[in-house]
């Protein structure tokens, strides 16, 4: 374990997931599709996961690692549900681009 | 034994009113009025045996049925007192309260409501009762604020006629204004006494108990301004007048012999506190004076017969004031009595003339019904003698006693007095000339349907005509059995008139001018002829009396219209200054939204925006700033 971080150092680990989540950011901010932002928001999550199980290795604790397993599972199931609610939307607006979804205008 | 048949003399009236009120629809119009009667009658059955038991006796029955109410030194007890006043006015009320019942049967048989009218006369006996036998002022005032509640009901009974609306209404209020002093009096005495009992008060100030002096004075005061309000004495008199629109056996019944005495009674009732206070009784018999002449003076010219016995129930109420004011109760209980007997008789005879007419209340179309009433013409001229004075008729032995002590105490009130009894004498006799003699004046059809009324109106004129006649008997000059008999409740003893010089000097002024008077109105309306002329060619000073001394007018401009100005402005400023500030919130808030609204704008990219950017100011500061 320990010679993982030796290896390649912690610093490194949080540049990474920083840039991931910046770039998670950026995708849910500036693009139209749908399903990309999905993805980009993935990208966000995963960064955090990453950042915990670095952290997590790190410090010598394995709870970590147990909330990563945990975050994934329940991104899964985020996922079903996000999928399910977007196929929906395709069905009655015939697109996922979300300029066309102003429903909630007040 | 005692309490029972003290709680069926007050209650009866009361189940007669639940039962007319509840179940009189469904009844036939003889049996509620034979319940009505029957129950007022029961109570003067028990009133007759008290009575009877008390003039033996000499001792008062009292009833205490419960604590009514207990805070630290101040107790009131719900209890009744029937002593020798109480009992004496419930002999009169009671006993005409019966005859005019017996009356309404007939007179109001062709109305609809007529269950309802029974059960507005029996609640109105059963207050009055209440009134007159409670054992402090507290219980006097719930009979008190009743008898005011059926005055209203019964006033407004004919409710579908805006103006007897307006006329009960009026009552309503002069009364409440009276009853406000009445009230204020009552706390004064109770911070005074620590009691409100008639008795325990006496007793109080028997024993040496100090008062002040001056807070007694403001006390009575307030105390007679109750008694204005409740006996139509100036300046709150003019609901009496109006009350008229009433049907006529209420108008004699509350009008005339009972309700009206109420305020009479309370001062007799509480003469040893007014004996204290003799401004305040100076003040009373002022008051009383002047009342007796003006409305005998507006009485001279009106032509409506309710009205101007109306006002003479008026004026003769001012000479009952009048002798109150002197300190003479007994003579003001003597007139009242004499009162209560010859008007209730004058109006329920104006009331079958009334009813012969259908409906006709206007002298000026009346005239001649001497021949064909015959009954009520003979009543009527009993009770017209007895009230204008002349010897043998009761009147003229309770009036001649209120002049002549008035002569002896203070001679200016001698001659107001003397005046409004000259006056009195002449507007009665001009309504019997006008309505009794000459010519039948009204239309054919009217003519052709006039009828002397049923046994069931005349029987009580009878009767009550008898009373009127002979009712003097119970105060005869020299030798009263009334002064003896209410003795037990004066404070002070009746004073005794030798039968000298003066006094058969001042009763024969007295008659004589009640000769004048009727003189005057027999060479008018007699021998010319005359018959007072149509509203619009009323001119000059009649013209004043005839409009009342524009009293009412006086009233609306002084009172009335103030209130209403206030109202207005109450309306028209402040009301729109209040609700524009009212709106104007709520305007601000929904423009404040709409502006707000614009944020909302439904795009999910913006509001994604928003919300990173929001984090990251929210970190910025928490990393950055702090």
């Amino acid at each position: 374990m320990e010679n993982i971080l030796q290896q390649v150092g912690i610093d490194n680990y949080i540049y990474l997931s920083t840039l991931l989540f910046c770039v998670g950011i950026f995708g849910v901010l500036f693009r139209r599709n749908a399903i990309v932002m999905f993805m980009s928001i993935e990208i966000m999550l995963n960064a955090v996961n990453l950042l915990l199980v670095a952290f997590s290795t790190y410090h010598q604790d394995a709870a970590g690692q147990v909330f990563v397993f945990f975050s994934m599972a329940v991104a899964a199931a985020e996922v079903a549900v996000g999928l399910a609610i977007l196929v929906a939307v395709y069905r009655n607006h015939n697109g996922i681009d979300i300029d066309n979804l102003k429903k909630l205008k007040g | 034994m005692e309490t029972n048949l003290a709680l069926l003399l007050l209650f009866a009236p009361f189940a007669g009113f639940l039962i007319n009120i509840f179940f009189g629809k469904k009844l036939s119009k003889t049996l509620t009025g034979t319940l009505g009667t029957v129950a007022v009658a029961v109570s003067f059955a028990a009133t007759l045996y008290f009575f009877l038991q008390v003039l033996q006796t000499k001792t008062p029955v009292m009833v205490n049925l419960f604590e009514w109410l207990h805070l630290a030194n101040f107790t009131v007890n719900f209890s009744f007192q029937l002593d020798q006043l109480s009992l004496l006015w419930l002999m009169f009320v009671t006993g005409i309260g019966t005859l005019i019942h017996m009356y309404s049967i007939s007179y109001m048989h062709d109305d609809e409501n007529m269950h309802k009218f029974f059960a507005y006369l029996n609640l109105f006996v059963f207050f009055m009762i209440t009134l007159v036998m409670g054992s402090n002022l507290l219980i006097m005032f719930i009979g008190w604020e009743g008898v005011g509640l059926c005055s209203y009901l019964l006033i407004g009974f004919w409710y579908k006629n805006q103006e007897y609306n307006d006329a009960a209404k009026k009552a309503f209020i002069m009364n409440r204004i009276g009853d406000l002093g009445f009230l204020i009096g009552i706390f004064i005495l109770a911070y005074l006494f620590h009691t409100v009992e008639y008795d325990l008060m006496k007793a109080e100030l028997e024993n040496g108990w100090s008062v002040d002096k001056a807070w007694l004075g403001i006390a009575m005061l307030c105390l007679f301004i109750g008694a204005c309000g409740k006996s139509a004495q100036l300046p709150l008199y003019t609901w009496l007048p109006d009350a008229m629109a009433g049907p006529t056996p209420v108008s004699a019944l509350i009008h005339a012999a009972t309700m009206v005495t109420a305020g009479i009674f309370m001062i007799t009732r509480l003469n040893f506190l007014f004996n204290l206070t003799p401004d305040v009784l100076e003040i009373i018999a002022v008051v009383g004076a002047v009342t007796s002449l003006v409305a005998a003076s507006i009485g001279l010219v009106q032509n409506d017969i309710k009205k101007v016995l109306a006002y003479s129930t008026v004026s003769q109420l001012g000479l009952i004031f009048l002798a109150l004011g002197l300190g003479a109760y007994e003579i003001a209980v003597f007139h009242v009595i004499t009162h209560a007997f010859f008007k209730a008789c004058l109006f329920l005879g104006s009331g079958s003339v009334i009813h012969a007419l259908h409906g006709e209340q206007d002298m000026r179309n009346m005239g001649g019904l001497r021949k064909v009433m015959k009954i009520t013409f003979v009543t009527f001229l009993i009770s017209t003698l007895a009230i204008s004075g002349l010897p043998p008729f009761s009147g003229f032995f309770s009036k001649d006693e209120i002049l002549m002590t008035a002569f002896h105490h203070n001679k200016p009130l001698w001659v107001i007095g003397s005046l409004a009894s000259i006056m009195t004498a002449f507007y009665m006799f001009r309504l019997l000339y006008l309505t009794f003699y000459k010519d039948f004046r009204g239309t054919e059809e009217q003519k052709h349907h006039l009828h002397e009324s049923p046994t069931l109106i005349t029987f009580p004129l009878i009767v009550l005509a008898i009373l009127a006649l002979v009712g003097g008997a119970i105060s005869l000059p020299g030798m009263s059995w009334l002064n003896e008999y209410l003795a037990p409740v004066m404070a002070k003893p009746a004073e005794h008139h030798h039968l000298g010089n003066t006094e058969y000097m001042l009763m024969g002024i007295a008659v004589v001018g009640a000769l004048i008077g009727i003189g005057v109105a027999y060479a008018k309306y007699i021998k010319k002829g005359e018959v007072p002329p149509a509203d619009a060619q009323i001119t000059g000073v009649t013209n004043v009396l005839y409009n009342k001394y524009y009293v009412d007018e006086i009233y609306t401009a002084i009172i009335i219209k103030p209130i209403y100005a206030i109202g207005s402005f109450f309306k028209n400023v402040t009301e729109v200054a209040l609700s524009g500030f009212v709106f104007g919130l709520g305007r601000a808030a929904t423009l404040l939204g709409n502006q707000g609204k614009t944020v909302q704008n439904g795009s999910i990219g913006f509001y994604l925006l928003v919300f990173v950017l929001g984090v990251c100011s929210i970190l910025g500061y928490i990393f950055l700033v702090k």
